[in-house]
């Protein structure tokens, strides 16, 4: 037996997940239809997802899928699906010739490099944003909900989708979900690995309703601010629950009322949380997901941030001027200052929003957090490294592994004092076994590596291309593109974007994007010579 | 009473032996010279054959039998003959096993394996340890209800700050109850006004980190342990020591030398220091300071290992040693040497039947005061007296002044109060005199 790395059976599914993905394409169809809008971006799309998938599928009838393949497969699932989503965003820029006139010729999208950034920014929840401008009339509804539709497909994971449907990813499902899914190992929450994948999807799928007809729910009563309509509240569900942060608001949360505001941080919240625990809470053990280690250091990562940010921002800690790349001007940045400094609510609201924002890395902003003094946007920055819970939809490092790591380097200073003594490193009670947290161990700094190289690398690009950017631009953007947190700094702030990047930049952006979304390992090792020798 | 021994070893023979005076005591053995020997050294009839079979058990009577104690040095050997007398009588059994897993799913359906009552070797002996080490102070103190329930018995000296006040004004613990004082001989049973004086006994019954905590008040200068305790060899019995510590809130090093069973044993007990090293290692003896430690355990798996780490450890400056000591009689020998208590295993477990089997139906017993009262440990069925009522209506149906000292329920420890209402399953401790202790036994 050959233990060459079969790539037939990994294409193969990648073929099957893609054929599928002509279903979720119907939404925006219907969307498009009901605002009596062209469905010219979906019905090619859906076209070439069931071409290229039947076509990929012929090449192995009966895929085998084993680890070595699970890692191609998931990795190669996420860039052709990232592929196959700019083709909606090219059409709606350049039409189709003789059939189609263009829609919006002057969208930043018609780029290729720029629509694949969006797309791949969308399927990792990601949420940085490259459109020079985002609302539904310079692009159709059709469009921008497929781009909010983009992160709900790839917050729970599409291959964990694809085991939850396809009966014959009963065997390799849990590897495959493994692979993709955030965090340390997966939990099977029932013995049938597609079982598990549907609890989580099912979960998934009514807390995104819950959101969406409580977003609604505000409008009807009026609480909602001038934006808000059946649209928004979709569009809002489908961005909070995969922690991606696309708002098709160009102000993003700063559009809708204070009430909107709170009702969205928990569901935030909840986004960040390990899926399998609020599963167990839910059936019927909430004291599991109080007692959980992960989740106290959740909760406690936030709530300390929360209160440094709120005593910055009530004690007025904005920028003193507007800084040069700044993406606000000086009338906003007083009336935001005299809004808030002082006031308990408004204080406490933006800092709560913030920090739960941007440590499930979901990446919304209650308003422009670029115009907070130095000290509060660093705080913002070193939060873009913590992270969600294992098993959620957040991305960037996770709360679990620093816990481990913290407890390892804890360990490590004892055990000079005391060469004999044996600690395991503990987690709620169980110890964990010396290959776990060497894993976890090596995944961070891992993690932390390919920050550190993605910000040189981008510093690089930035120099020789000739474009100025400040070092916390680079820096910030690296974090919160590998971390798919969306929003970083200056010109990079939440109502700015990436597009000022280079093409190769962008490019870059996209594999560290992929890299996030997939915690680097299946990626990067499907790239080592290892891998595909005999 | 007719008892049927399966198992001549150290365990049976002690056992025969105690029980040959007042009952018919049969013993089933292997080895035909041992058969042989207890014919002729004990009077007793000695049984050849293997206690595991029918034909062997019938030969013995085992239908007549009232009680069989399985007491082999094989844990599998000793549960299937409890299971094989099940089947054909209705004799009470007991069986010895060293394996605490047997123990544990026993004591969640006290059905399991057709025994009627089991004992653990390995815990008892880390039990008596921990007794000796924990509680300086006491006169005297005895486990209950799987070690969650303790009986301690306590000196009042002059210097004691409890001495002269009252029961009601001493009793600041939740989980504590003033079972008796005895005072020039007479036993008092207290209640909230009585006065303590110094010179009395004190018998409380409680969680054995209340009473530990109790101990610290009614004696704050010989306390328990001002120092530390380091425990050699984590075998099960040392494991139990370590675990019985902790849960009394004392926190102890182990030692031991197999990396394997080093980390198992960092993972089972949080709150003990493991390290994996040779407790002979001189330098890392100096090195950890455990001159400094108050009690050093021994209880690696040779008596002569046991031996040189206790006085290597006395040699650095440990105050006081404790060995596990396999072989019954080294015991005098090392304690001659210089380790100052020696604890059997075999000793401590052929005990713990003994007094089981004079105690009739209770589960456990306890002797206070030379006897003059017991400590019973019972098990309440639906029948019982004590079922329905409140403790304050339902003690007096009871034949006998009792003291309900603490109540054990699905494993969690309930605070005995005059309101509470004990439910059928429960194991109730009680103190009860000595003169009335079979009236009360019978009656429960």
């Amino acid at each position: 037996m050959s233990i060459r790395v079969d790539y037939r059976a990994s294409l193969s599914l990648v073929g099957t997940v893609l054929k599928y993905l002509s279903v979720p394409l119907l939404l925006p169809v219907v969307v498009a239809l009901y605002y009596g809008e062209t469905l010219a971006p979906f019905l090619p799309t859906i076209a070439v997802t069931l071409l290229v998938g039947w076509g990929l599928e012929r090449l192995a009838p009966e895929p085998d899928i084993a680890a070595r393949e699970g890692f191609l497969m998931v990795a190669a699932t996420w860039l052709a699906v990232a592929l196959v989503g700019t083709i909606p965003y090219l059409i709606e820029a350049h039409g189709i010739p003789l059939l189609v006139e263009p829609i919006h010729p002057d969208s930043t999208l018609a780029n290729p490099t720029n629509a694949l950034f969006e797309s791949m920014s969308g399927f990792s929840t990601t949420g940085a944003t490259v459109l020079g401008s985002i609302n539904v009339v310079d692009h159709t509804r059709g469009v921008m909900l497929w781009r909010q539709l983009t992160q709900w497909l790839g917050g729970m994971g599409i291959v964990v989708l694809a085991v939850a449907i396809l009966p014959e990813l009963s065997v390799g499902g849990a590897q495959l979900m493994d692979a993709e899914a955030p965090g340390p190992g997966i939990e099977k929450l029932t013995p049938k690995i597609a079982e598990t994948a549907r609890v989580l999807w099912g979960a998934y799928l009514a807390i995104t309703v819950v959101e969406i007809l409580l977003l609604y729910g505000l409008d009807l009563a009026g609480m909602a601010g001038p934006n808000m309509n059946a649209y928004n509240a979709v569009a809002h569900g489908l961005t909070t629950m995969p922690t991606g942060g696309f708002s098709p608001q160009a102000r993003s949360i700063e559009a809708f009322s204070a009430a909107v505001q709170w009702v969205i941080i928990p569901f935030m919240v909840i986004a960040g949380t390990n899926f399998a625990l609020i599963w167990q809470a839910v059936a019927g053990s909430p004291r599991e997901l109080l007692e959980d280690t992960e989740f106290r250091g959740y909760l406690g990562a936030m709530a300390v941030l929360t209160a440094i940010l709120t005593g910055l921002l009530f004690t007025g800690g904005f920028a003193s001027g507007v800084p040069e790349g700044a993406t606000f001007d000086a009338a906003y940045l007083s009336e935001t200052a005299a809004a808030i400094t002082g006031n308990l609510e408004p204080a406490l609201r933006h800092a709560l929003f913030q920090a739960v924002s941007i440590v499930t890395t979901t990446g919304y902003a209650s308003m422009d957090f670029d115009v907070w003094g130095a000290p509060a946007k660093y705080a913002l920055l070193f939060a873009m490294f913590v992270g969600g819970s294992a098993g959620s939809t957040g991305g960037s490092v996770k709360v679990i592994r620093w816990i481990v790591v913290a407890k390892v380097l804890r360990r490590e200073l004892f055990t000079t004092a005391h060469p004999e003594a044996v600690r395991p490193v503990r987690l709620g009670g169980n110890a964990l076994d010396d290959r776990a947290t060497r894993g976890i161990m090596s995944f961070t700094l891992l993690y932390l590596s390919m920050f550190f190289i993605g910000a040189f690398v981008l510093f690089l690009d930035a120099a020789r291309a000739g474009v100025d950017f400040t070092v916390l631009e680079v820096i910030s953007g690296t974090a919160s593109t590998l971390g798919n947190v969306g929003p970083a700094f200056y010109r990079l702030g939440p109502m700015g974007g990436y597009l000022r990047f280079p093409d190769s930049s962008k490019l870059f952006m996209v594999v560290l994007m992929w890299a996030g979304r997939l915690e680097i390992l299946p990626l990067l090792v499907c790239l080592t010579p290892e891998y595909w020798r005999r | 009473m007719r008892v049927i021994i399966v198992g001549a070893g150290q365990v049976g023979e002690s056992i025969a032996a105690d029980l040959s005076e007042a009952h018919d005591v049969v013993i089933v053995e292997q080895d035909p010279d041992r058969v042989e020997e207890l014919n002729y050294g004990l009077d007793v009839l000695a049984v050849e054959g293997d206690g595991t079979s029918l034909s062997a058990l019938e030969e013995a009577d085992v239908t007549e039998a009232d009680m069989v104690i399985a007491s082999t040095d094989d844990d599998e050997t000793n549960i299937v003959v409890s299971s094989t007398v099940k089947a054909v009588s209705d004799a009470f059994t007991i069986a010895r096993v060293k394996n605490t897993q047997y123990l544990r799913t026993w004591q969640r359906s006290r059905a399991a394996f057709g025994v009627d009552f089991m004992v653990c070797t390995y815990l008892l002996a880390a039990e008596s340890i921990v007794r000796v080490v924990g509680l300086p102070a006491a006169r005297d103190a005895d486990m209950f209800a799987d070690g969650r329930v303790e009986m301690a018995e306590f000196d009042v000296g002059e210097e004691s700050p409890i001495s002269g006040q009252s029961v009601a004004e001493a009793d600041t613990y939740d989980s504590l109850t003033f079972a008796a004082i005895v005072r020039d001989e007479e036993l008092l049973i207290p209640t909230g006004t009585t006065e303590i004086h110094a010179g009395d006994r004190l018998v409380v019954i409680g969680t054995p980190r209340s009473v530990r905590a109790f101990a610290g008040d009614v004696a704050p200068h010989e306390s328990a342990l001002s120092g530390e305790v380091v425990i050699v060899g984590g075998s099960e019995i040392g494991y139990h020591v370590a675990r019985l510590l902790s849960e009394r809130g004392v926190t102890a090093r182990l030692i031991e030398q197999d990396p394997d069973r080093a980390r198992w044993l960092a993972e089972e007990l949080p709150d003990t220091m493991v390290l994996e090293t040779d407790a002979t290692d001189i330098e890392f003896l100096e090195r950890e300071h455990i001159g400094d430690a108050e009690v050093i355990v021994s209880a690696l798996d040779s008596d002569e290992k046991n031996l040189l780490a206790s006085l290597l450890a006395e040699r650095v400056g440990t105050e006081r040693s404790i060995a596990v000591i396999d072989q019954s009689e080294y015991v005098e020998l090392f304690e001659a040497v210089g380790i100052d208590v020696g604890v059997n295993p075999r000793e401590v477990v052929a005990e713990e039947i003994t007094r089981f089997t004079r105690a009739g139906g209770a589960e456990n017993v306890a002797l206070v005061e030379n006897g003059l009262a017991e400590v019973l440990e019972v098990e309440v069925d639906d029948d019982s007296p004590l079922v329905g009522e409140p403790i304050r209506e339902s003690i007096h149906s009871l034949p006998a002044d009792v003291v309900i000292g603490a109540i054990s329920r699905d494993g969690e420890y309930v605070v005995p109060r005059g309101e509470t209402e004990i439910e059928p399953g429960d194991h109730v401790v009680l103190f009860v005199e000595t003169e009335d202790a079979d009236k009360v036994s019978a009656a429960l």
